[in-house]
């Protein structure tokens, strides 16, 4: 073969082995459903419709003993503010489960209460988080006993009687969804309330909250509505550029949304 | 809004000051204990690979720094496994690593590495000693009155004589080469035993501070430089005990007429510093060069995470990583080794200075790789617990580190009363 | 003699069979992997139905369904179910209610400003949902009351008070 046709060749054969890889986008919701068609649990939040009110928190507390005198909590609300004069303020008091009753934004010990000016307010919205329930999980791969895994429907859980507690799956969650239960004694997250969505109840969070910024669905069944949302809208996830594949789907992520 | 009871702590707490954003479940979970980890089992690493110079590579004018190295690192060996009981939230259940080792998980790499390692120094120790164990035996048993608390000296050596009872020239022989299998052996696991600590925080994606593929590579090279800095420590003190006691004739020990002299063991402390100060250099070397290197990369790529770790680095820490790490933990005792006229002192003040700046590193990693939020919006101030409230405070605190620190001397001086680390008689190559 | 080079071998084979007999009756026979490998599914299988018994708090799903079933006994309550607080499940603020009336008999009434706050805090946020609730300042409005003194918490309506 002379070397240009070879070269030529090349080039095609590099081209058309890229174009799949380019087609892959960050979430492929399609590619999930085309293997086994089984329960896939997926999450899905539109930041247009979160008041901040924190019933989701207070909920999620409720039904899963976490302690409200705890400064944890599997899920949270964060407040982004953004001023005219191009500032970003992002609070989440006590992760919100009293609500946002304070227009100021608290920026912490040291720096206090923030007053803003209504007038100077820009775009300002909320953000509920839980943990992300991720295809690639970093905690579970990082877990040194096996204590901390994904079930075969896609919900990642801790098994509290063989957890050593040494928070290597917390450094290792890029989203800060764990913590340590402080009774408990071991790493602890969101569940999914997989004691509820395996008997055909919503999760707490999705329950309690009013607006319905919050709802889940299987991502297997093409039939439920928010699967619909999912696969035909616009959805985003939190930092993608981990790599761990994320299956809490959200609407209206701005950029600056860490 | 009304708070019924009082205010739970949860760990972490109790020493995280939070500034502007911090999501609400970050705090410094991995504090003063994860510190000493890594500083202790570099140590460890440091030492054997500095016993292992002599037993391997045959420099002769390390032998007896070598059996030092080698009983000293057999001490350090279980004080590495406290940090990691006293910090983890189950301590009981912390046999699950070697139980259910999650192999994909750096961690549990510590059950088998660290076993591996245990076993060769403790057979390592055990060709180099067999000779002395064999002989307490025979002198035990000859002697004509024995007390309850001979026979159970008797015993003991008995045991570890594992039944080897033969001192020909041959048996020995056999000793020596399996002395120098097993360091060879041991040389590259105990660069693992250090090199996975490493990896346990370059292979975290989600912290923008540790994850590097150079961290394993950096604590290899910083265990090793602290390992033999702590033996020049340590041996330097122990030989002026010696030539202070072989002074006044103190001790049976020197009052017995083949004790080496004051002269003798001033000419061996003077050649073993020599050659071991070289090695220290260029190891010191390694290491600062990989750091500033991956600093420089950071400062040159400005990915997502960079203003926040400049805020950090530049700012926040700037006096721990440049004045106390850099300034005086590398540079400093660079300098007092290299300038001429290199005396015994100024190699063991450079010693203790590089042991500061290796622990300084540590805690710039460990510490510093927690001092932001994952958001990058806010900052995590860390409060070392000095006076303890309670268990939590006492064992990730300023004295649960100093326990830690004492104990491998403690047991130094319980394994020396078995295998001491300076024998009389010379078994000579 | 034998070659005694073996003996710290046989130490430690020792040791190393102790471990694993050990290990046999430590580890529950149900620990392995699951769909997603060993890497992200190693764990103890029960553990998944030690999770689903997780005792239920909440009662059931939608806020319809939650209005029709204390309703039933609850007539007196006047609700707005098609906007305003309609819209809250009635367990946000009377807490859980699974078992109710058996257990417990009472629910309880949260009658602070707080829980009205959660929503009624006035934040000038345009471009959030929240830009449709009526809000009120925290420390101006009338902060010696709770809101429930002047306002009906099942039917907000100033006309219908």
């Amino acid at each position: 073969m002379k070397r240009r046709d070879f070269l030529k060749g090349s080039i095609l054969a590099i081209a058309g082995a890229s174009v799949p890889l380019s087609a892959l986008e960050f979430v492929d919701p399609n590619e999930v459903l085309a293997a086994n068609p089984d329960i896939h649990w997926a999450f899905l939040i539109n930041t247009y419709k979160c008041v901040g009110c924190g019933f989701c928190v207070k909920a999620c507390k409720t039904e899963n003993d976490i302690p409200f005198n705890a400064n944890v909590s599997r899920t949270w609300v964060e407040r982004y503010v953004y001023t005219k004069d191009d500032r970003r303020y992002v609070d989440s008091p006590k992760a919100a489960q009293y609500g946002f009753t304070d227009p100021r934004v608290d920026l912490g010990e040291h720096f206090g209460m923030k007053e803003i000016d209504p007038d100077n307010v820009g775009k300002a919205f909320f953000v509920p988080k839980l943990c992300n329930h991720c295809e690639d999980p970093p905690c579970t791969q990082v877990c040194p006993v096996g204590a901390t895994y994904k079930t075969d429907d896609g919900v990642v859980l801790v098994d509290r009687t063989w957890c050593i507690g040494c928070g290597y799956c917390i450094m290792a969650c890029p989203f800060g969804a764990r913590y340590f239960h402080p009774i408990a004694k071991v790493a602890d997250k969101c569940t999914f309330c997989y004691h509820r969505i395996t008997k055909g109840l919503e999760t707490a969070c999705v329950n309690a909250c009013p607006f319905g910024a919050r709802k889940m669905c299987n991502i297997r069944d093409i039939n439920d509505p928010v699967t619909k949302i999912i696969l035909n809208e616009r959805v985003g996830v939190l930092k993608d550029e981990f790599g761990t594949k994320p299956q809490a789907f959200y609407i209206g992520l701005a950029s600056e949304v860490r | 809004m009304v708070d019924q009871a009082a205010q739970l702590i949860v760990h972490g707490e109790a020493w995280t000051v939070k500034e502007l954003f911090v999501l609400p479940n970050e705090y410094i979970y991995w504090s003063i204990q994860i510190v000493m980890y890594p500083f202790m089992t570099g140590l460890v690493a440091g030492a054997f690979v500095l016993s292992s110079l002599y037993h391997v590579f045959g420099v002769k004018q390390l032998k007896e720094i070598a059996r030092f190295a080698l009983v000293f690192s057999f001490a350090l060996l279980p004080v590495a496994m406290m940090p990691l009981l006293l910090h983890l939230q189950q301590p009981f259940r912390g046999i699950n690593v070697m139980m259910t080792p999650h192999f994909t998980s750096a961690i549990s790499a510590f059950g088998i590495v660290f076993m591996t390692y245990g076993f060769i120094v403790a057979s390592e120790i055990w060709f180099e000693y067999r000779v002395h164990f064999v002989k307490t035996v025979r002198s035990l048993e000859a002697k004509p009155d024995r007390s309850g608390f001979d026979g159970t000296w008797l015993l003991l050596y008995k045991l570890l004589t594992l039944g080897a009872m033969d001192l020909s020239r041959e048996a020995v022989e056999k000793d020596h080469k399996a002395v120098k299998k097993l360091a060879t052996l041991g040389i590259p696991i105990a660069c693992f035993l250090h090199g996975y600590a490493g990896f346990i925080f370059g292979s975290v994606k989600a912290n923008a501070l540790w994850m590097t593929p150079l961290m394993p590579v950096i604590f290899i090279c910083s265990a090793v430089v602290s390992g033999i800095a702590l033996c020049i420590f340590c041996y330097v003190a122990t030989m002026e005990l010696r030539k202070f006691m072989a002074k006044r004739k103190i001790s049976r020990w020197a009052s017995d007429p083949s004790a080496p002299s004051v002269e003798a063991l001033q000419s061996a402390e003077q050649q073993e510093i020599k050659i071991v100060s070289n090695y220290l250099l260029y190891f010191m070397i390694a290491a600062i060069t990989l750091e500033i290197l991956d600093m420089i990369f950071r400062g040159y790529t400005q990915v997502k995470s960079w203003d926040i770790l400049r805020e950090v680095i530049m700012e926040r820490d700037f006096t721990k990583i440049f004045i106390l790490q850099y300034a005086i933990g590398n540079v400093l005792p660079f300098l007092l080794m290299v300038l001429p006229g290199r005396t015994v002192r100024r190699t063991v003040i450079a010693s203790a200075l590089v042991l500061f700046g290796v622990f300084m590193m540590r805690w710039n990693v460990v510490i510093g790789g927690q001092a932001f939020s994952l958001s990058f919006s806010g900052f995590m101030h860390y409060h070392l617990p000095i006076i303890p409230h309670g268990w939590e405070t006492f064992k990730e605190g300023f004295f649960g580190a100093l326990t830690v620190m004492i104990t491998p001397f403690v047991l130094f001086w319980a394994f020396n009363k078995v295998t001491p680390a300076f024998l009389k008689e010379d078994e000579a190559y | 003699m034998k070659n005694h080079v073996w003996r710290p071998l046989f130490v430690v084979i020792a040791v190393v069979v102790g471990i694993l007999a050990f290990r046999a009756f430590y580890v529950p026979d149900d620990f392995g992997s699951g769909e997603y490998g060993f890497m992200y599914s190693f764990h103890r299988k029960s553990n998944e139905g030690e999770w689903k018994n997780w005792p239920l708090k909440y009662r059931d799903t939608g806020k319809q369904k939650m209005h029709e079933y204390c309703g039933e006994c609850h007539e007196e309550v006047e609700l707005r179910t098609e906007d305003l607080h309609g819209i809250i499940p009635c367990e946000n603020c009377h807490g859980p209610a699974l078992e109710h009336p058996e257990n417990p008999e009472k629910l309880s009434i949260d009658r602070s400003r707080g829980l009205c706050l959660r929503c009624h805090t006035l934040l000038p946020y345009t471009t959030s949902e929240r830009k449709r609730i009526p809000g009120i300042m925290p420390d101006e409005h009338n902060v010696e009351y709770n809101c429930v003194e002047c306002h009906n918490p099942h039917n907000p309506r100033l006309e219908d008070m």
